[in-house]
């Protein structure tokens, strides 16, 4: 059994890396791009420095300004505790479980919205916060909100959030890098490779241009598949350790199985920050959360996992369609 | 040349010494300070008892003897939490969470207490102060694990009683949560 601790330290490596490997493919993107554009490796440095480049301020923003800008971008607002019975509700829960959790309190956010969801994000459990919807707020009583902001605080503790705060700048900086190169290389390589054609060295160089549409494609599909994969985990083990704080499995259990009731999509949330939501904001197609794309695991699943660690029986397969 | 040998030992010994020197106070560095947090919210439940007794004394006037049983218990609570004897403290607040719970049990007899604001949130307050207490139980019990742990076992034991190290006491968790509760069927 993997301790939280153990989670954390792979998910600081995993972090490391990815920026590495980042970093990596945009410089090989950037430089498969510059040798087919000016036909040497030469010619390539200079593109392969801007990608470099790149890479690195990303990653960077992300590191520093990525929590406030998927706050901003999720239109959350900072949480006024005596504001009402509500609020103060959930700042208790939070102060609480962060006791718990042993970690400092993370700043809460309100998204204005009645669909039922919730988010964590930030660097590390110092520089966190984490935002809920006013549906939630409204729909969900004290033991089912508490399992909710233990999930999240899960993600915050185990670094999760960090993680999905580069693997977010991953994807979307790797899809706005092969857009570029997409448009570059239909309006701005073609007339130069046909100038260097003449020249002799054109064979290598069409395969090489063409390596680099490849990757452009690729590129983006994979970090989106990377991102899928390690979502879907992510969200179990945030039920199971959530549990673990609260005690009370069937705290978590009852609030999935409302949100899993709720049909209305989160305006605010997008592809590139679907992946830091309890459930799925995003659920255009009735399909939602089951199939090979999706960014979290069958909600049905996930509650069945919960009633296992009380000992009840499973969803009937009926019920859980339902559900979902 | 053969002074090395003994040289090695002593500076050896030294190391184990000052390490495990180190790990003792850190450890229990840690006991003080979670023993703090959980001081911090009696002190706040001790502060808002009396606020939520005069909220609903007016309509429960005829159960007074709930009243009185959670004020007596908060004040000896105060009084044991004096003393510094963390055993006997826990004890006191033991008593004084399980009065408040007949209290918020009696509450939900009255309809108007029920929906009045000022005692929804004095309990909402009251019961987050309680989790919180409980939240910062185990983490001052596990502390004080790993803190006599380290006074009762090789190395520390050697000389953890002479420089002062004791054995410290848990914060016994109150037995009604250990306790299946009765339920009455009459």
């Amino acid at each position: 059994m993997a301790t939280f601790y153990d989670l954390a330290a792979a998910n600081r490596r995993k972090s490391a890396l990815l920026v590495l490997l980042v970093i990596g493919i945009f410089a090989a993107l950037a430089t498969a791009a510059g040798v087919a554009f000016t036909g040497g490796i030469e010619g390539a440095l200079p593109y392969s420095l801007f990608a470099f480049g790149l890479g690195f301020f990303l990653t960077l923003g992300a590191w520093f300004g990525g929590d406030r800008a998927v706050l901003a971008a999720a239109g959350a607002k900072p949480l006024n505790p005596s504001a009402g019975a509500e609020e103060l509700q959930l700042d208790n829960i939070t102060a609480e479980l962060s006791i718990a959790a042993n970690i400092p309190k993370p700043k809460i956010y309100v998204i204005d919205d009645t669909a039922l969801n919730a988010f964590a994000t930030g660097r590390d459990p110092k520089h966190a916060s984490i935002a809920v919807t006013r549906g939630l707020m409204a729909k969900l009583d004290r033991e089912e909100m508490s399992g909710v902001i233990a999930h999240e605080l899960s993600h915050v503790r185990n670094f999760d959030i960090r993680y999905g705060l580069l693997v977010a700048a991953l994807v979307g900086s790797l899809a706005l890098l092969s857009d570029m190169l997409l448009r570059f290389a239909m309006f701005g390589g073609g007339g130069r490779r046909r100038d260097d054609d003449r020249g002799g060295g054109g064979g290598i160089q069409i395969i090489v241009f063409f390596l680099t549409i490849l990757l452009a494609i690729l590129a983006p599909i994979a970090a989106r598949l990377v991102q899928l994969a390690v979502s879907r985990q992510r969200e179990y083990l945030a039920d199971a350790s959530g549990v673990e704080l609260t005690r009370n499995p069937q705290g978590l259990e009852r609030a999935l199985t409302k949100l899993g009731g709720d049909r209305e999509v989160l305006e605010v949330a997008t592809k590139a920050t679907a992946h830091f939501y309890i459930v799925n904001p995003v659920k255009h197609f009735e399909s939602r959360a089951a199939g090979f794309m999706a960014t979290h695991p069958p909600l049905a699943d996930r509650i069945n996992r919960l009633r296992a660690l009380r000992g009840a029986q499973p969803l009937l397969a009926s019920e859980g369609r339902a559900r979902e | 040349m053969e002074l090395i040998l003994p040289i090695a030992i002593v500076g050896a010994v030294l190391l184990l010494v000052i390490s495990s020197y180190n790990g003792l106070v850190n450890a229990r560095n840690r006991v003080d300070e979670a023993l703090g947090q959980i001081q911090v919210q009696l002190k706040r439940r001790y502060d808002l008892i009396p606020n939520l007794v005069e909220a609903v004394k007016g309509q429960m006037g005829f159960e007074k003897g709930v009243l009185e049983s959670v004020t007596a218990a908060r004040a000896a609570a105060v009084n044991a939490g004096a003393t510094g004897n963390t055993a006997a403290q826990a004890k006191a607040e033991n008593m004084l969470t399980s009065s408040l719970r007949t209290l918020f049990a009696n509450v939900e007899a009255y309809p108007t207490l029920k929906s009045n604001e000022n005692v929804i949130q004095l309990q909402e307050q009251l019961t987050s102060t309680e989790n919180q207490i409980g939240f910062s139980r185990q983490h001052y019990n596990a502390s004080v694990l790993s803190y006599n742990n380290s006074v009762q076992t090789f190395p520390g034991l050697l000389f953890a009683g002479a420089l002062g190290f004791a054995k410290r006491d848990f914060f016994d968790a109150p037995d009604s949560e250990e306790a299946v509760p009765k339920v009455s069927l009459s």
